[in-house]
């Protein structure tokens, strides 16, 4: 038993993510079935909607993969391609979608956070270094005496 | 100065909840049509049988508005709008059907065994028209208007509140405007 979960788990190990491409669907050119599988795996399935058409078993998937390698055949640029897909379902397949004012507030995103993050935690840091960066008050008479003693006896008081 | 630092990310928080919490009511799987104001894409199809000598083509979509209805064989949900579209049919509404990623055979037998609500019918079994269309599966249904042009797209079976509710009142005043 211990022996099968083993060998299931190293399975696991090998299995590398397959794509839903098959040998049938695939161009006999392989510059051109290279930019096919590249484009695929830019678009989204619009059926299972978080993965790509390269990896969705979706027919819907499976016509989209077999259209873009159509008009790759046909001579069209990657651009071209892409263009084709997004005339009809929108920018929403493209897995990067572009930067435009319906996505402005997504790709800038990371900056609004960044920037005031950023400030305020420079703005704390350089007010904690000059609290801190005064001299401290000198010891007491009590304290050095209390000091001294632990300095001979190794001992706090 | 204090008191802001507490405050605002409060608000900030406050409102990225909004956000997400009206996000999660909407349904990520209905996306916006592409065709809407434009004009529907060019195609010619075939009908379901071999006897049926006219199919349904772009050219059809001219003079009154029409409901262009996604329909298959294989729908399960289609099984459920179905009654929705003969009762539509029934009140005089012109619908064509677009039998999408089936076999023509199968589409005829479906409706031969539940009833015709199409006035014209196009067998699109390799599903081209279809994805021409933005079509992400069955049923789905365009509001067509005179001048062939796509003014709203629904995602999923007619329900009675969808027809009054949207396409009813929205047929009316196409057919105000032509």
């Amino acid at each position: 038993m211990k022996r099968f979960v083993l060998g299931l788990f190293c399975a696991l190990l090998i299995a590398g993510p397959v794509a839903a491409v098959l040998p049938e669907e695939q161009l006999a050119d392989p510059v051109l079935e290279a930019r096919a599988r590249a484009i695929s795996q830019e678009l989204r399935c619009v059926v299972c909607q978080n993965q790509s058409i390269d990896d969705s078993d979706a027919p819907l998937a499976a016509d989209l993969r077999a259209i873009v390698r159509e008009r790759l055949s046909a001579g069209d640029t990657d651009a071209e391609v892409m263009a084709y897909i997004v005339d009809r379902y929108g920018n929403f397949v493209l897995l990067k979608p572009p930067l435009d004012l319906e996505t402005i507030l997504l790709w800038s995103a990371p900056l609004l956070v960044l920037i005031p993050g950023g400030l305020g935690l420079a703005l704390y840091l350089r007010r904690r270094s000059r609290a801190g960066g005064a001299d401290p008050a000198p010891l007491s008479a009590e304290e050095r005496r209390a000091l001294a003693d632990i300095l001979k006896t190794g001992d706090a008081p | 100065m204090r008191r802001l630092a507490f405050i605002v990310p409060i608000v900030l928080f406050l409102m990225v909840a909004a956000a997400l919490g009206l996000g999660l009511r909407r349904d990520p799987s209905i996306l916006p049509s592409m065709l809407i104001d434009r004009p529907i894409p060019t195609f010619d199809l075939p009908g379901l049988t071999p006897e049926d000598t006219v199919g349904l083509a772009s050219s059809d979509f001219t003079g009154k508005p029409v409901l262009l209805n996604v329909f298959a064989s294989w729908c399960v949900a289609c099984v459920i709008e179905h009654p929705m579209l003969l009762r539509l049919q029934s009140q005089g509404v012109t619908i064509h059907g677009l039998d999408w990623k089936d076999e023509p055979a199968d589409g005829a037998a479906w409706l031969a065994q539940r009833g015709n609500p199409y006035t014209l019918i196009g067998s699109d079994p390799r599903g081209r028209t279809g994805i021409d269309f933005g079509v992400t599966g069955a049923p789905e249904t365009f509001v067509i208007d005179g001048h062939g042009r796509v003014r709203y797209r629904h995602v999923g079976p007619i329900t009675p509140e969808v027809w009054t509710e949207t396409l009813q009142p929205m047929l009316a005043r196409l057919d105000n405007e032509t």
